[in-house]
């Protein structure tokens, strides 16, 4: 096990940058993931930890070595791959193996560990099959144990569980957590999917456009969005974002609607400004702002309302069950400890 | 089919069913097929047999002799020389060609500039006619002008003036004609190792190469064992076709010296065609018959599915 330190990143295809500069620091036994929307450059960051993109400018480091200069097989990481790449031709113990046979180990060493990744994966019974012969699942499942095996520095999961349907998914996602619970391997995990993100990081990562926009723990990048594009990102159904002025008796926007806000920020009085209210975070208030029903779509658990409030639509999720119908004015109001101001032109936050 | 619950029927007879019934049905659509394949394939094949059994010649009918054709052919000391060539032609062509081919395609898959250029210029032996190339080839080990024997001169390795007779002397002859056939044989060999290459997913390369392979490694345990279904398919061919070479040889040298570059093809059509014994020449070639059986048995065997591949039972 080992930290990572990534310093000062960068990363250019021909004069194309797609990395500008990026610093995380990982710690040991650290569960990190990187989200962010297509395109932004986490698979690439992460090829670059690996050593299977070279590294334009910056410092990587696995443990106290710079390994910017060192080959892939010499950094000691494993990687799980989007489309698994198992070897097609070799069984699903040869596939697992393979690293092993190749430094030479003892026969019965690499029957030892093949065996153990085996009954933490479940792939006992499989041992035999090509892996043309198996699911998807548990094909995801040969490509950890392929990792696994290796007993590396560093896990790196390249959307891992993109292939897969919806229910095995949340099952797998449990599956990876607990598989880092046991063996506390330093984790860096690439995903899109904020979920997966928030239930399984220790730490997330939010890129966008080869950038980092925030990172911290996932309830931190909850509570305390940075700027808008963590705002909207982190959350779901995702925050509300309303555009109008700060001004004495709280946020105006359009249509003179005058929505309570907790703290003004210093200096802010007729300043432009973002309004952020999480959709869980607005009640029903007979006395609140009125706003008109749009759609009511009854979770069970909850109900998720649109509404329209002075010219803007916003999702609300209440505890309650509404019986609102379409087009009745129903009373509603923010929870002011929660709310977020973020700068209209710059996007950052204005909390201190 | 249960045609016990048909026969109750009256109105449909045997030939209705026939003209209907799903499986038969399949067998009409080959049978147009299958005529052209006896006329055109097992006809010239079992009448060649035959005539192997006759004294065939031009312009005369034969008697059947039965094996006599082939009990004097195994005492002709040219037929023996031209089979153990056509052997020895067909395994030194084929394992350059096989290693050269795989060479060049690995080098192709790799990124290069002018890589779509490169790629035609290898594809150009394929291109050039045979006959054409041959004939290149017979400027090229000529005597006096061959430009090998002037690239020796000038590297110091011959006398000014002192000449090697490339086609004149039997060995050297037939290292000569094997040459062109490895020339061009080559980019068939190498174009289809290449598209098999490409189906490799590069991923599996990384996966290796985190796995800890070297680039020998690799090859070794991912690329080559991939590879092997389109191997065992392009080496096939590639050992048919110059077994059952000709024109190259025909062109070069004839055979000659000496029936030093006989080929069985060769030696087959000097006899049957131009020395009118049709049905001594008819037995030479169709001793060719168990040499090219055994190689596509051979195949047969290495091309059966291997079990990680797709499309077979799981088993
Ligand atoms: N070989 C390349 N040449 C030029 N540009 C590239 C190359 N590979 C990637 N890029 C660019 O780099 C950027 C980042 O790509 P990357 O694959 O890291 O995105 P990603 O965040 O992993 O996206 P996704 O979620 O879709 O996988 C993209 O804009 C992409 O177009
Ligand atoms: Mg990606």
């Amino acid at each position: 096990m080992a930290s990572v330190q990534i310093a000062d990143v960068r990363k250019a295809y021909g004069s194309t940058q797609v990395i500008h500069g990026v610093d995380i620091d990982i710690e040991d036994g650290e569960f990190v993931i990187l989200v962010g929307p297509s395109g932004c450059g986490k698979s690439t960051l992460l090829r670059m930890i690996a050593g299977l993109e070279n590294i334009s400018g910056g410092e990587i480091r696995i443990g106290p070595r710079v390994v910017n200069d060192v080959p892939p097989k010499e950094r000691d990481i494993a990687m799980v791959f989007q489309n698994y790449a198992l070897y097609p031709h070799m069984t699903v113990a040869d596939n697992m193996a393979f690293s092993m046979k190749l430094r030479k180990a003892p026969k019965e060493e690499i029957a030892d560990r093949v065996g153990k990744a085996a009954a933490i994966l479940g792939l006992e019974k499989l041992l035999d099959r090509y892996p043309r012969q198996l699911s998807g699942g548990q094909r995801q499942r040969v490509a950890m144990g392929r990792a696994i095996v290796r007993d590396p520095q560093v896990f790196l999961f390249d959307e891992p569980l993109s292939n897969l349907d919806a229910k095995l998914r949340v099952q797998m996602r449990t599956e990876i957590k607990e598989l880092h619970q046991r063996l506390k391997t330093t984790t860096v995990y690439v995903t899109h999917d904020q979920i997966e993100a928030m239930t399984m990081a220790d730490k997330i990562v939010v890129m966008h456009d080869g950038i980092v926009e925030q990172m911290g723990a996932p309830l931190d990048l909850y509570d305390r969005p940075a700027n808008l594009f963590v705002a909207a990102f982190i959350g779901s159904p995702s925050m509300n974002l309303l555009n109008g002025t700060i001004t004495p008796a709280g946020f105006e926007t359009e249509g003179g609607v005058v929505w309570p806000i907790g703290t003004h920020p210093a200096d802010s009085n007729g300043k432009a400004a973002v309004l952020g209210i999480r959709p869980e975070h607005i009640q029903l208030d007979d006395n609140g702002l009125k706003a008109e029903v749009v759609v009511v779509e009854p979770m069970g658990s909850e109900t998720q309302v649109v509404v329209r409030c002075g010219g803007q639509s916003l999702t609300c999720v209440f505890r309650e069950r509404i019986t609102a119908k379409p087009g009745e004015l129903i009373g509603i109001t923010p929870d002011t400890n929660v709310t977020h101001l973020f700068d209209a032109g710059t996007g950052k936050s204005l909390a201190a | 089919m249960a045609s016990g619950s048909f026969a109750a029927q009256p109105e449909t007879t045997a030939w209705t069913r026939l003209m209907v019934n799903r499986n038969w049905l399949g067998f009409w659509f080959m049978v147009p097929t299958m005529i052209f394949l006896l006329f055109f394939l097992a006809w010239p094949l079992i009448l060649g047999m035959w005539m192997s059994m006759t004294d065939m010649r031009i312009g005369r009918g034969g008697v059947f002799i039965g094996l006599e054709n082939y009990q004097y052919l195994l005492e002709d000391r040219d037929f023996l020389n031209a089979t153990g060539f056509t052997l020895a032609y067909t395994a030194v062509a084929s394992v350059v060609k096989f290693a050269v081919g795989l060479y060049l395609a690995i080098l192709l898959n790799n990124h290069m500039p002018l890589k779509a250029f490169i790629r035609a210029i290898v594809l150009i032996p394929f291109i050039v006619p045979t006959v054409l190339s041959a004939v290149a080839f017979w400027w090229i080990f000529d005597t006096q002008f061959s430009i090998f024997t002037w690239l020796l001169q000038k590297a110091g390795f011959l006398a000014k003036g002192q000449y090697i007779n490339w086609l004149g002397d039997p060995f050297l002859a037939q290292c000569s004609v094997i040459f062109a056939n490895i020339w061009r044989g080559i980019p068939f060999i190498a174009i289809t190792l290449l598209a098999g290459l490409q189906t490799v997913s590069p991923s599996l390369y990384e996966a290796a190469t985190l796995d800890g392979a070297s680039g020998w490694q690799r090859f070794r345990f991912v690329t080559y064992p991939l590879l092997t279904p389109i191997i065992a398919v392009v080496m096939t061919f590639s050992v048919l076709f110059t077994f059952t070479d000709f024109q190259l040889i025909w062109a070069m040298t004839r055979g000659g010296p000496v029936n030093a570059t006989q080929l069985m093809a060769t030696l087959s059509y000097q006899r049957g065609i131009l020395g009118g014994r049709l049905g001594e020449g008819a037995a030479i070639a169709t001793a060719m018959v168990p040499f090219l059986l055994a190689a596509i048995m051979i195949s047969w065997f290495g091309l059966q599915r291997r079990k990680w591949q797709q499309g077979e039972s799981n088993d």
